[in-house]
Formats: structure tokens, C-alpha cells, sequence
């Protein structure tokens, strides 16, 4: 478990680094994912028993982690409630932008991947 | 001292700790769960929401200020970073399938981000919405901590993004699957990826709840579509400011 940890906060770490020193738009965490990911599918290539070891307990302890994925917008999600004064004469106008928007974005976005061929089972 | 101002001693104390506010949001969300179970996962008691309601109605009864309450939940409020590292996992598990619908989620990720730029500033802008706010609404599909960085390099405000962000996730998830529902989308990739590009996190913890290749599909969607908004929104922004500027 804390190897796991080690290693997350390890790529975590070198993506925040790089967003800074490159001042790059994208957040340091998603630049650790990339990262993350390129290792995993080295690591899966190379196979070395001893890392491969490794590889399976960060994999576990990661699906662990992201089972908890919700609880996690919890403390940013009360302060939207205990702020929400700051929107005060608009409230109701940028809820009808987010509803509307959000669900003819998803409807579009699902269709325009069906009408790709991203839902067959074999392309 | 008598037995009510002990109490009050204690829970002075208490309340300035960690420990109190985390307890209470660990609390709030396993109680939310819990109900979302054992009302068959009815979308509209999604878990985040009932639990930010829970834990804002206990702060609102004791009058205890956000600040405070965050000084605490700041720690569950860390891990986001982490976790997001950790999606590197079930892209990593499900590689060979993305490599084979890879054309599709390139071209879907780029169409679905441009629209729902598109479509936030239609709306926004026929409903009369002041620059500003126009400017921290356009990222509000894509994670917190991108949606953020984005709203500050186009002059919008960070911290109201962050407040649109979160509904947005929730919107998604609460509706998503009604929505796909009337319109006939059955195809678990397709449900998935709907649901990370339209709703980030919030949306892509939903999925994974129902179904694991929906979750795959939806981890994808919002990694790729919080980089390419990260890349077009500001690049849109400058072809958009005439018409922002005639509005302000």
C-alpha cells in the first residue's frame, strides 16, 4: 500500500514540476496520469518479474482509491452551497446554462462517437 | 463549571481540529450512500449531492463558517490529485480497446469539447449573462483543477468556475442516464464517454459505479477533453471577444 502511495505522489510530484517549469496549461496531476500510464505500458512491455509485482499492487491499490472518487468533491461541493450569495441575480440564468448545456453536450457527444464506429466491438 | 459549559468547552475544541470536519464528511457521504443503495440508485439522491447538502445543512445549524469547515476537509479534499493520477489505471487495464476505437475517441473528444464550449456561450449569451460570468462558465465541463487554471488565463473568476464546475458534474450525473435513456443510447462505451466529457469527475465516478467499461470510457473522455479544452479555449476566447466585448 504505502509503495503505492509513493509511486503516485511520485508522478503527481514530477507532473506539478513540469507544469510549472514549462508553465504548461494543463494541470500537473493529469500530466502525472500521462505519465503513469506511459510507465505502466513500458513496465507491461519490458516484464520483469520483480516490477511486474509492483505493477499489480499499484493497479489494486489505485481501484481502491478511485472507489472513492466521489467522497472527494464533497468539501469543494459545501462550499458551493455555503456560496452561494456570490451568484446572487444570475443563480437562476447559469443553472439553466449548466443544465441545458450539460445534457445536449452528453446526448451529442454519445451520438457523434456512435456515428464514428466507436461503439462496435470490432473496428 | 456545570455540565452544558463543559459541553461547550468541548465542542469549541472539537471544532477547531481536523478531525471533527472529517469525520463528519466521511459520515455524511457513507450515510448518502447508503440512501442512494437502498433507493435502487435513484439518480436524483446521487451520493455527492446529498452529502454536500448533509454536511452544508450541519455547518448552516451551527453556524460554523466554510473556511473553517475546509481547514479540515482540506485532507479528503487533497487526495483529488492523487486519485486523478491513479485514472492512469483503467486506461492502462483497458489499452488494447482503446487502441482499437482510437479514431473514434480522437474525434469525438475534439467535436464533443468544441460543442460544449459552443453551446455554453450560445445559451449564456442569449440569456444576457455579464462577460465575466459568460468568461467562468465556458471550461465548466472539464475537471475542477483544469477548469480553474483555464478560467483564470481567459479573465474569468476561479472560484465561481469551481462552484459551476461541481454542478455541472452533478447535473451530469444525476441526469445522464435518464437523458441517454429517452434518447435509445445503450452502447456502455458510448454511455461512458458521454458521461466524461459532458461531467468530468463527478460524471465519470457515477459510470464507473454502473458499469466498468463505461467507467474506461469515461476516464478517457475526461482526461483527453480536459487537455483539448485546455488547448481551444483560449484560442476560442480570442476569436469570441469582439462579440464578449459588444455584450459588456
Amino acid at each position: 500500500m504505502l509503495d503505492s502511495i509513493f509511486i503516485i505522489f511520485m508522478f503527481q510530484l514530477v507532473g506539478e514540476a513540469t507544469q510549472k517549469y514549462f508553465a504548461l496549461p494543463v494541470p500537473g496531476p493529469v500530466i502525472g496520469l500521462v505519465l503513469m500510464l506511459v510507465c505502466l505500458l513500458w513496465t507491461k512491455r519490458t516484464n520483469l518479474p520483480l516490477i511486474a509485482d509492483q505493477r499489480d499492487r499499484l493497479v489494486t491499490n489505485s481501484q481502491q482509491l478511485l472507489g472513492y472518487l466521489s467522497l472527494l468533491f464533497v468539501p469543494i461541493g459545501v462550499g458551493v452551497i455555503m456560496h452561494l450569495q456570490l451568484l446572487e441575480a444570475q443563480l437562476a440564468r447559469i443553472i439553466a446554462v449548466i443544465t441545458i448545456g450539460t445534457i445536449v453536450t452528453m446526448v451529442f457527444t454519445a451520438f457523434i462517437f456512435l456515428k464514428i464506429g466507436g461503439g462496435a466491438k470490432d473496428e | 463549571m456545570n455540565e452544558a459549559a463543559k459541553l461547550y468547552q468541548v465542542w469549541v475544541y472539537l471544532q477547531a481540529e481536523p478531525l471533527f470536519w472529517l469525520t463528519l464528511t466521511i459520515g455524511a457521504y457513507l450515510l448518502a450512500n447508503k440512501l442512494y443503495q437502498a433507493s435502487g440508485l435513484f439518480p436524483l439522491l446521487n451520493p455527492v449531492a446529498v452529502s454536500i447538502l448533509l454536511v452544508s445543512a450541519c455547518l448552516m445549524a451551527f453556524g460554523v463558517e466554510y473556511e473553517r469547515y475546509f481547514d479540515g476537509a482540506k485532507f479528503i479534499h487533497f487526495l483529488l490529485g492523487p486519485t486523478t493520477v491513479a485514472l492512469a489505471v483503467p486506461i492502462y487495464l483497458n489499452w488494447a480497446v482503446i487502441l482499437k476505437t482510437r479514431r473514434a475517441i480522437l474525434i469525438s473528444v475534439s467535436l464533443g469539447s468544441l460543442f460544449a464550449i459552443g453551446i455554453t456561450f450560445a445559451i449564456a449569451h442569449l440569456l444576457q449573462l455579464d462577460p465575466v460570468t459568460i468568461k467562468s462558465l465556458l471550461p465548466r465541463n472539464v475537471t475542477a483543477p483544469i477548469a480553474m487554471g483555464i478560467s483564470e488565463i481567459i479573465g474569468g473568476v476561479p472560484s465561481l468556475t469551481a462552484i459551476i464546475t461541481i454542478v455541472t458534474g452533478i447535473v451530469g450525473a444525476a441526469f445522464g442516464t435518464f437523458v441517454l435513456d429517452l434518447f435509445r443510447i445503450r452502447n456502455m462505451a458510448a454511455r461512458g464517454f458521454a458521461f466524461g466529457l459532458a461531467s468530468h469527475g463527478i460524471g465519470t465516478a457515477r459510470a464507473m459505479s454502473r458499469d466498468n467499461q463505461a467507467g474506461v470510457f469515461a476516464a478517457v473522455a475526461m482526461g483527453l477533453s480536459g487537455i483539448v479544452t485546455a488547448a481551444i479555449i483560449p484560442l476560442v476566447f480570442i476569436m469570441l471577444r469582439d462579440v464578449l466585448g459588444a455584450a459588456g
